[in-house]
């Protein structure tokens, strides 16, 4: 076989049997590779040491408060959409440290220097949601004025391998918030699954590198062809849809006073489970402890929700006192404010919050009824 | 609206919730529970380079216990010293309450919008403000003292709970030397109290003013604020020169955090001084 040059922005194929090629690729790289598996039920992302890690064969179920795996034997791997895990707990660690103090011979507070020697990570089979995710989480964390030294020391070094959605999930609206099935930017390799074969987009130097040494087939047409049949069957597959999402800050922000918000306040638990599993909900709060002596303190980055009762508490009350505010701001925040804070709507569409709402509310439902509500 | 941080003095850009140390080199008991904190930074650079805008605040941490938004209260024209009015509530400010001249706190700063002074140039000026909301004030007290000529009518409008808990009492008389009238009430007299009895708000009965060339800001209880607004409105005074400071949940004081949103605001960025036409839509809203 000839080699064939993959360059940046082509389009090549590899046989399936060269994931493991690539992992190994990764590991040999330098890069600690994190991928899919199944565990407990669900996915979870962790250490990957090979392809046969990956959740091969299996199809997810997702429904309002249901999340079932169903081996089905097929031969696929990345056929099984999300769990309740993103990888956002990899930029933005639900807990890590922001600062260690210590008092010098004076008694004075010095700040330790902090030792920061991170292995770089490849995130191995990104869907397309979670991509755009990690670009919501880019715009909050990395700004013109700051960068979150903590988001931007992982976020900087990192690999991504995306991986195109064939195979939508049950309570996910990717193709109305236009983030997927299909990833267009932001990748290093971005791969297309398909029965034989797998099709790979370089999107980077990195991803070029990556690839240097792979067994590298010529592109077919009709693999080519598969593909986009395949994307373009998934996008009609979607479970949920949200008709108009751009029309959504005006019709949230002017109607801050809807009968909806009632409505959903007495099923809403304030549980947070929504926010823990969004993959673009940053809300973080700070806890300082210090040793018994006094003469050593830290302070740590905890993710928070707009659902805890401190999370909106001042002296002299809480501005948010009960279910029907909490969620009020999480859903206008979410689907409104946050195109005049960072340019996008905060939502990707993966279905993670109506899957893992052990009160079954469903965003797409609650908007729709809001939508309903006014035009009534 | 949605502004920069003003000047990153103690704003480190890759490491922005890191503090810098400063010195208490002063306390200044204002009321019960209330006490000015005179703070230095130890680095004399940082000292020197600091610049503020009155109504910005600094995140003022004790390592242990936590951070607290606290608004910058002392003259933005004197950069020898920073000056914090902190009253004692939470676990940091009764920490900072136990302290004495020398303790060191971490200051992160100054953060935020600013009344915007520049603007109001031959303006008649009305400050509202109740309780502790005076401090957040002070700066431009200092300011409009030292540059008197540039602004026209200045009154202040000022309420406590009771005439102990009066702040700045000693500076009464400077500010009435340079032509500021101060109106002063309480919610409950004591024994001695003369003066006026009841809200902020009510002053207004007793005040004469323009709306065509006055601006009104105010701070201190939402619910006193919610009252400053309705009768700046009811004098005919637009909204775009009524501002106002609000006082959120803050953790972080660069939009990252959260905690502190108003509608599509920031309360630590793109506030905490807002004209009010741009909270109009939110001001009214129960619990948002």
């Amino acid at each position: 076989m000839a080699d064939i040059y993959a360059s940046v922005g082509s389009t090549v194929a590899i046989p399936k049997a060269a994931l493991d090629k690539l992992v190994a690729k990764l590991n040999q790289m330098g890069y600690s590779v994190l991928g899919p598996q199944i565990q407990d039920g669900v996915i979870v992302y962790k250490s990957l040491k090979g392809a046969h890690d990956l959740p091969k064969g299996y199809i997810s179920q997702q429904d309002s408060a249901r999340y079932r795996l169903v081996y089905t034997g097929h031969p696929r791997y990345f056929d099984v959409t999300p769990g309740a895990q993103s990888w956002k707990q990899f930029f933005f660690p639900p807990q890590t440290e922001l600062a260690e103090f210590t008092r010098d011979e004076k008694g004075r507070w010095q700040t330790a220097e902090q030792v920061t020697d991170l292995t770089p990570l490849a995130l191995f089979g990104v869907f397309p949601c979670d991509l755009a995710a990690i670009q919501i989480q880019d715009r909050i964390f990395l700004r013109e004025e700051w960068k979150d030294p903590i988001y931007w020391s992982r976020r900087q070094s990192a690999f991504i391998l995306a991986v195109n959605c064939l195979h939508p999930c049950g309570t996910g609206f990717c193709a109305s918030m236009g983030t997927g099935p299909k990833t267009n930017q932001g990748f290093d390799l971005n791969l297309t699954e398909l029965d034989d074969v797998f099709l790979v987009e370089l999107g980077s130097e990195a991803g070029r590198l990556v690839m240097e040494g792979m067994p590298i087939l010529p592109t077919s047409a009709f693999w080519l062809q598969a593909g986009q049949k395949s994307l373009e069957d998934a996008s009609t597959r979607m479970g949920r849809s949200l008709p108009r999402p751009q029309d959504l800050p005006e019709l949230l922000l002017n109607n801050l006073d809807a009968r909806q918000w009632d409505d959903v306040a007495r099923r809403c638990m304030s549980c947070s489970s929504c926010t823990q599993v969004c993959p673009t909900c940053f809300c973080w709060d700070t806890r300082d402890s210090a040793d018994l002596a006094g003469q050593n303190a830290r302070r740590e980055r905890l993710w928070d929700s707009c659902f805890n009762p401190d999370y909106s508490y001042i002296v002299g009350g809480n501005s948010r006192p009960n279910a029907r505010s909490r969620y009020r701001q999480w859903l206008t925040h979410k689907f409104g404010s946050w195109y005049a804070q960072f340019g996008t709507s905060g939502c990707v569409g993966c279905g993670r919050c109506i899957t893992w709402c052990p009160a079954k509310i469903d965003v797409t439902m609650e908007l729709k009824a809001i939508r309903e509500e006014v035009q009534a | 609206m949605i502004q920069t941080i003003g000047n990153p003095h103690a704003i480190s850009p890759s490491a922005p919730m890191q503090p810098y140390w400063a010195e208490i080199s002063d306390i200044v008991r204002e009321a019960p529970n209330v006490s000015t904190y005179w703070l230095k930074f130890l680095d004399p650079g940082l000292q020197e380079g600091f610049h503020f805008k009155a109504g910005q605040f600094n995140m003022i941490s004790v390592p242990g216990l936590g951070e607290v938004a606290i608004s910058i209260s002392s003259d933005m024209e004197d950069t020898r010293r920073i000056g914090h009015t902190i009253r004692s509530v939470g676990n940091v400010t009764s920490a900072i309450n136990r302290m004495e001249v020398g303790d060191i706190l971490g200051v992160r700063g100054p953060f935020g919008s600013w009344w915007s002074l520049d603007h109001w140039i031959g303006r008649d000026i009305v400050i509202a403000a109740g309780g502790i909301g005076l401090p957040p004030m002070r700066p431009l007290l200092y300011y409009i003292s030292h540059h008197r000529k540039d602004f026209g009518k200045v009154i202040v409008l000022y309420g406590a709970r009771t005439p102990n808990d009066l702040q700045f009492t000693r500076e009464y008389k400077t500010w009435q030397d340079e032509d500021i009238e101060l109106q002063v009430t309480v919610d409950r007299g004591d024994d001695t109290w003369q003066g006026r009895v009841g809200v902020v708000p009510i002053l207004f009965y007793n005040t004469r003013i323009d709306p065509r060339n006055t601006v009104i800001l105010t701070c201190g209880p939402e619910i006193m604020i919610r009252f400053v607004i309705f009768e700046a409105l009811a004098r005919r005074v637009p909204p775009e020169r009524i501002y106002v400071s609000l006082e959120r949940n803050m953790k972080c004081g660069l939009g990252s955090c959260g905690h502190c949103q108003v509608g599509p605001f920031f309360v630590c960025k793109d506030g905490p001084v807002f004209s009010f036409d741009k909270l109009q839509p939110y001001v009214n809203v129960e619990e948002l």
